[in-house]
């Protein structure tokens, strides 16, 4: 029963993901790509991670992916239209190739990854316990990298009057 | 489920982001991509954390800093995105050449 669902999670995933390196509409790819990140939900609570699926769907479905699309709605180009891959992507498909046959050797050789050995849950409880005992200075850290990423993101996407090259402007877009 | 089958899901997975960074022309497309390496990573910290033997919570602890990590990132890089098609008019890293790369 299990295993039919880790299919149905993993088909999910790996579909969304194809999707998000292969089509040629950049919303669509945001759209496959959400589809990927609910795929990886599905799995997280497979693996008893109930908090991490609930982190992954608010996260990456309710924050992530809509920055993403107004990214792409801010930056709209005719090229998006043509923006496909770049020239040596046989390269890159061979370099993804080999890497995951490299992976899968090494992993199917490994006996001790062939555990299914039945799990305890971990509670939310216990998960924040561990969160804000044993974690907390990197908690604050990471708070702090979040403070810094949102005061760069506000700067560096300011409208700066001392571009040195002039602005395109909304008008030249189509 | 064994421990193997998340681990070859989470290999299908980086490896497609790999691809996906490698052979994509958009810095959009690019970033998304790099979402799906750091998805296949937290697949790993997980299945990792949760087929041990003692159940243990540092697994998910890692995948949520992860996370907070990912969700910094994209809103940087789309700021950067942004700027430079303001600068460039395009978002295309093939044509940002402006350090010689």
């Amino acid at each position: 029963m299990g295993l039919a669902f880790f299919y149905i999670a993993g088909a999910v995933t790996l579909f969304g993901a194809i999707g998000v390196v292969v089509t040629r509409n950049v919303v669509y790819a945001a759209l496959f790509l959400l589809v990927s990140l609910a795929g990886v939900a599905g799995t997280f609570v497979l693996l008893y991670a109930e908090f991490l699926a609930l982190v992954q769907v608010l996260i990456y479905g309710g924050a992530i992916i809509i920055v993403i699309l107004f990214g792409l709605m801010l930056t709209r180009t005719s090229e998006y239209e043509a923006s496909g891959e770049n020239r040596r992507w046989p390269f890159a498909a061979l370099v993804s190739i080999g890497l995951f046959a490299l992976l899968a050797y090494a992993f199917l050789a490994d006996s001790a990854l062939y555990n299914s050995s039945t799990r305890e849950a971990i509670s939310v409880e216990e998960l924040g316990r561990e969160l804000f005992e044993q974690w907390a200075v990197p908690f604050e850290i990471a708070s702090l990298i979040l403070i810094v990423a949102l005061i760069g993101a506000v700067v560096i996407g300011r409208a700066a009057p001392e571009d040195d090259e002039p602005e395109p402007g909304p008008g030249s877009a189509p | 489920m064994m421990l193997i089958h998340f681990e070859l899901l989470g290999a299908g997975l980086f490896c497609l982001g790999v691809y996906g960074v490698l052979a994509r022309r958009s810095g959009v497309m690019i970033l998304m991509a790099v979402e799906l390496m750091l998805n296949a990573v937290n697949v790993n910290l997980v299945a990792f954390a949760a087929f041990r033997d003692i159940p243990t919570a540092t697994g998910q602890v890692i995948a949520i800093f992860v996370i907070t990590i990912a969700a910094a990132e994209v809103g940087l890089a789309l700021a950067i995105i942004m700027r430079l098609f303001r600068s460039r008019g395009s978002v295309n890293v093939d044509q940002i050449d402006l350090m010689g790369g």
